[in-house]
């Protein structure tokens, strides 16, 4: 897309003036996509024929005088969320985009019969769905490795992940293949692999954005958000897609922030609190001198910095590897070979215990596999209070720090991850330090608050340049002045603008 | 930071009958070496969360999930539902109108 604006309102603002055309905004993607996407494997499917002929749709819907949010606007999907056979058709050139596969042999051929709301209020908005993207087998990991599609590679350095398990969205969004793709956030999924790929990435409150049509992995923690290039971008997203929808029922009544609210030019007196947890020796240096800078410039725009406690982070590790599998087991339990998805064939004599339990053992990979033992052993009797209670009770202490960190500050600001993205294979011999890779994300999901990674700087590794972000974590429902204070960082520092190569 | 794996003689450590015991109840059917896999990784991601036992949590009321601004006692209300037509088109087996599974009782019916 060198030829066409990169940022989605610079899009619309284009295709509503008529000076480029959805089609053209959406050929340029496909053909940025056919020639980057073999280097990173980004994409699960690509839907060309799809996105053309709905592109057209929108070029007349802006022809008859409608102007849609989104006109023309190529987004890309995670494909944990369900894209009904409205928008994709059979036989594409490129690939059907009508499955809904999780990255999983169990949904390999899965296709669904609706589409997800947030997905839907985009198209409704004028964007084009040009793909799905890869992401670690059903949202679980941070790395995107565990896919049934292959590794996809960061564009930084493509020996490297992109992170996970949101890392298809991310790494399509940074090598300029869309301007916005979602992710999911259940433990750090957008925000980590945004970090890895120089991007921005907001999980918005839990409630903020409807989860009807997401694959659920841990229903108390799971939100969908945007990837983008800039806050702007992703704030006219969640402008967008959030707001109350009937058909999930944790859906806040809370009206979506509009974009107008989100002022850079905003001159209301400021106050970060800076982790104190957060400035570990653990941090890599990289991530250590982009944390540091960021304080120093917003000190420069007149914030007050103050420190604030988060005395139990490195027991929200421990508290989320339990909580997570748990729900994640019984949400799986759905994929069973009966009702869809892959069905095991059967030796004769066998019945339908062995239908699920061979079903379930063929179709999952070893890391669900994993997480849906760990789940189902804390939940049962005689380890329930000892594990999934006692992680319930680290959930309460850890908002109400949360709570009292927020007496003193308007944002919390620390890291989004201890490092910059590792290298392919480094890390999936060690699951626990895997784990540890969300250190600083989990407990802004086990406190349901809004948090956002931004791009914050640049570490030398192995003689390469990889980006590293920053996050900020914000008040519940309180995107608005969390985004604003996003923006004016970005107003003041170019590190949003820095690309791959 | 991180447990090696072959740290399964740890006290939380799981056994193997119980790691078996768990695929069943987790409806996963394994094999010998997975098996033997998922005691090592089990073990040690439960040594890992046994941490918060030095918490002092008295008093503190399990949280389950944040729902300060979630509707509640609104009524559902019945909307359009997805016809048999798609759901069976997603269905592994169909017999006539009805998924197909293998038989679960016996002949004559005694279950």
């Amino acid at each position: 897309m060198s030829q066409t604006p990169q940022s989605i309102i610079e899009i619309r603002d284009a295709v509503l003036a008529r000076r480029l055309s959805a089609v053209e905004v959406t050929k340029a993607s496909l053909a940025a996509i056919e020639r980057e996407n073999g280097r990173i494997n980004a994409f699960t499917q690509v839907c060309a024929k799809a996105a053309l002929e709905n592109a057209a749709r929108v070029d007349a819907r802006v022809a008859a005088g409608e102007t849609p949010a989104l006109a023309g606007v190529p987004i890309a999907i995670k494909d944990n969320m369900c894209t009904g056979p409205d928008f994709a058709t059979p036989g594409d050139g490129l690939g059907y985009a009508g499955f809904t596969t999780c990255a999983s042999r169990i949904l390999e051929h899965y296709a669904s019969p609706f589409t997800s709301t947030a997905v839907q209020r985009l198209i409704d908005a004028g964007a084009i769905i040009v793909g799905k993207t890869n992401l670690d087998e059903f949202a679980m990991g941070s790395s995107t490795e565990h896919s049934i599609f292959g590794a996809t590679r960061n564009p930084w350095d493509v020996g490297r992940v992109p992170g996970g398990s949101s890392g298809g969205s991310a790494a399509a969004v940074a090598a300029g293949l869309v301007p916005l793709a979602l992710g999911s956030d259940t433990g750090g999924s957008i925000r980590q692999p945004a970090a890895f790929c120089g991007v921005f990435g907001l999980k918005p409150t839990y409630g903020r954005v409807s989860r009807y049509g997401l694959v659920a992995f841990a229903s108390s923690l799971d939100q969908i958000g945007p990837i983008t290039r800039n806050a702007g971008d992703a704030a006219l997203a969640l402008e967008i897609m959030g707001g109350k929808d009937p058909l999930d029922g944790t859906t806040s009544r809370h009206d979506s922030p509009r974009l107008a609210q989100m002022d850079p030019h905003d001159r209301e007196p400021l106050r970060i609190g800076v982790v104190r947890q957060g400035r570990s020796g653990a941090n890599h240096p990289g991530v250590a001198a982009a944390l540091e800078s960021t304080i120093a410039q917003y000190v420069k725009l007149g914030a007050r910095v103050v420190e604030v406690d988060l005395p139990l982070i490195d027991h929200g590790i421990a508290a989320y590897y339990i909580v997570a599998p748990a729900e994640a087991s019984s949400n799986l339990a759905r994929l069973d070979g009966v009702r869809f998805g892959r069905r095991a064939t059967l030796a004769p004599g066998e019945g339908l215990e062995e239908l699920y339990a061979r079903s379930r053992g063929e179709g999952f990979g070893a890391e669900v596999k994993r997480r849906i033992m760990l789940g189902t052993h804390v939940l049962s009797s005689g380890y329930y209070d000892a594990y999934y209670n006692t992680a319930l009770k680290v959930r309460r202490r850890l908002l109400g720090d949360f709570e009292r960190a927020f007496e003193a500050c308007d944002a919390i600001l620390m890291p989004s991850t201890p490092g910059p993205a590792f290298r392919i294979g480094e890390k999936t011999g060690d699951p626990i330090a895997m784990y540890l890779e969300d250190v600083y994300t989990v407990t802004v999901n086990l406190a349901g608050l809004p948090g956002l990674s931004m791009p914050a700087g640049l570490a030398e590794v192995d003689g390469r340049m990889l980006p590293v972000g920053v996050q900020l974590v914000g008040r519940a429902f309180d995107e608005p002045r969390l985004l604003s204070i996003a923006r004016r960082f970005e107003r003041a520092t170019d590190w949003h603008t820095k690309r791959p190569g | 930071m991180s447990q090696e794996p072959t740290n399964a003689a740890a006290p939380h450590g799981i056994s193997l009958d119980q790691t078996r015991k768990i695929a069943r109840l987790a409806r996963l059917a394994l094999t010998d070496a997975e098996l033997a896999k998922a005691q090592l990784e089990l073990s040690a991601v439960i040594g890992y969360v046994e941490r918060l036992r030095e918490l002092d949590l008295h008093g503190v009321e399990p949280l389950a999930g944040v729902s300060g601004a979630i509707r509640r006692g609104e009524l559902d209300e019945p909307g359009r539902m997805l016809p048999v037509e798609a759901l069976a088109k997603m269905a592994p087996a169909m017999q006539d109108r009805f998924l197909a599974i293998p038989k679960v009782l016996d002949e004559g019916g005694g279950a």
